[in-house]
């Protein structure tokens, strides 16, 4: 039986869908209710809805052998496991964005709101800038208009969200998109399965392209 | 007796065994160690963050993060001989998960002097049979560093490439290395090469024919052949078919050169065996020899095939107040005689979980 994490929400259906082409299928993941397991025992396949953010978790622990979340979560929370393939899925980037008029006044230390303190300490440290992070979990876009920050490191997706708040991207640090993640010691015990698996999925990559 | 052992007790028990039936020593150390050591040597440890303490005399010592460094600081380099050691001892790291200091108890061995093919084939053997002695069902996976090293060092020489296609190598990211092998502007016949080379993994006769089918250079190929002769010796005994051979174990290449091993047991998420082989260290720390050994993270194991008993005492004994200390003597020490555990309480606790009741 391989445990299949996915994220909960529009990327995680589309996931399940490609799963599903796959020979993965477990029709009860369909139905409207609040279950969060669904198992098809036939197909050998167990899937569970989790939080985004926490897939890599379920994933690193050992409670799913596989999983798929957003490169964004393996470059902050940087878990242990194995990182198969690109779903091509998904697909946004990781940017530096600041209100219209904004320069960078590089003699002083540059204020970053954002949700990816990880990913942005790394960033601004390969520059050699100085930063000072504010952590914030939801709403970034409203921090360099309240000036709380200067700017914010978050993900893009088609920026509308940015232009309705006056702000735009300064710099793109990296392309995010999803994932298929292993546990690396069912990956030893469970070889076959999940390479079946990454190869099936990396052939449906290769027709969407 | 033993039925009283943790399992992780139990385990610690057996390897010590095996270690001794190899003439492995063992290896007792003090639980501090001078500040200085690690601090040389910080990129060795698994985690930078160490305790530490001034002593009474000044002098800032540190709770041990790690055994290797210990007992390479006190081994002897004379050639032709061998220090072979074994040791059961607490470790103080910052756990990956929660980010706090946690105790982890590792059992392992080091072979330090001058080594060759039989003391890497025996201390891989003794992984494998580490391995043994906690589960059937384990892996034991095999790397080379300079394999790796090679075929890095036969595509580019730019350090920040290696650097980011190792970690690709680690994660068998084939993906990523072809945008890393983009953005560096690398020849797309070796960004397939690297691609490929990921993919190459499992048993080890099949392993090594790919290899032997890379024509790379002939660092690579005197690697391949120290593999191919550590198959050949593995191949001659039990358990042959749990080893694998697998690139994806990458470690420090400033410590490791040479063969890596990580071992996994089924139904524990993590690796439980780290070890390998690390000359570089050992001449860092201006010690003329080589060395070769692993450890076992024992802590990883006290959930594994563990039933938790039904009960926390077999017979309750509850007593009224005043009753004579004799007679309540008498009826513990005859359960105890008939090897049953006893509580003796003037009444029954909440939460204890008993088989029996005998009340006087």
């Amino acid at each position: 039986m391989i445990n299949v994490a996915l994220p909960k929400g529009r990327l995680g259906e589309k996931v399940y869908k490609m799963f599903a082409l796959c020979g993965y299928e477990c029709p009860s993941i369909l139905e409207n209710n609040r279950k969060l397991i669904f198992e098809n025992e036939e197909k050998g396949v167990r899937y569970f809805w989790v939080k985004p953010s926490d897939v890599s978790i379920y994933v690193e622990r050992g409670a799913a052998d596989i999983g798929v979340c957003g490169k964004d979560i393996l470059l902050e929370y940087e878990p242990d496991v194995y990182e198969l393939l690109d779903l091509n899925i998904g697909k946004c980037r990781m940017a530096v964005a600041g209100k219209k008029d904004f320069y960078d006044d590089h003699t002083k230390t540059l204020r970053v709101a954002t949700k990816f303190v990880n990913i942005a300490k790394k960033y601004y440290q390969s520059k050699c800038r100085d930063i000072d992070i504010i952590k914030l979990n939801g709403s970034i876009e409203i921090a360099p208009i309240l000036s709380l920050s200067d700017v914010i490191v978050d993900i893009v997706e088609t920026g509308t969200t940015l232009k309705e708040n006056d702000l735009e991207v300064k710099e793109e640090i990296i392309p995010i998109s999803a994932r298929l993640i292993a546990n690396k010691s069912s990956f030893k015990f469970k070889t076959q399965e999940i390479e079946k698996i990454s190869e099936f999925l990396a052939e449906q990559v290769k027709n969407n392209d | 007796m033993i039925k009283y052992l943790k399992n992780e007790e139990k385990i610690v028990l057996s390897l010590r065994s095996l270690y001794t039936n190899y003439g492995y020593l063992p290896y007792k150390m003090n639980k501090f160690e001078e500040y200085d050591l690690y601090a040389r040597n910080k990129d060795f440890l698994v985690s930078d963050s160490i305790i530490t303490f001034t002593d009474t005399n000044g002098k800032l010592l540190a709770l041990k993060p790690d055994v290797t460094l210990s007992i390479i600081k006190n081994a002897t380099d004379n050639k032709g001989v061998k220090n072979k050691m074994y040791y059961s001892e607490n470790v103080y790291r910052i756990s990956g998960g929660t980010r706090e200091y946690k105790e982890i108890m590792q059992t392992g061995l080091e072979c330090i002097g001058d080594i060759d093919l039989y003391d890497t084939y025996e201390v891989i053997t003794l992984a494998k049979k580490s391995l043994e002695a906690i589960s059937s069902d384990y892996v034991l996976e095999i790397s080379h560093m300079g394999i790796i090293s090679a075929l890095l060092n036969s595509i580019s020489e730019n350090e920040d490439f290696c650097k980011e296609v190792l970690e690709c190598v680690g994660k068998k990211s084939a993906h990523e290395i072809k945008a890393i092998s983009q953005k560096y502007d690398i020849d797309s016949k070796d960004a397939k090469l690297l691609c490929d080379f990921v993919s190459i993994y499992g048993e080890p006769t099949e392993v090594i024919s790919k290899l032997e089918k890379m024509d790379i250079s002939e660092e690579f190929s005197k690697c391949t052949n120290e593999l191919k002769q550590i198959a050949f010796l593995l191949s001659c005994e039990a358990g042959y078919d749990k080893i694998r051979f697998d690139f994806s174990i990458v470690n420090d290449m400033n410590y490791y050169n040479s063969i890596v091993i990580n071992g996994y047991i089924n139904g524990v998420c993590e690796c439980v065996l780290f070890g390998g082989r690390y000359d570089n260290l050992l001449y860092k720390m201006g010690k003329k020899c080589q060395g070769i050994g692993f450890a076992i993270y024992t802590d990883l194991l006290a959930s594994l095939n563990e039933k938790t008993s039904e009960y926390d005492v077999d017979t309750l004994v509850v007593y009224k107040e005043g009753t004579d200390a004799s007679q309540i003597k008498n009826t513990v020490e005859g359960l105890a005689k008939e090897g049953k555990s006893v509580s003796a309480q003037k009444c029954i606790p909440p939460k204890l979980r008993y088989r029996e009741i005998i009340e006087i």
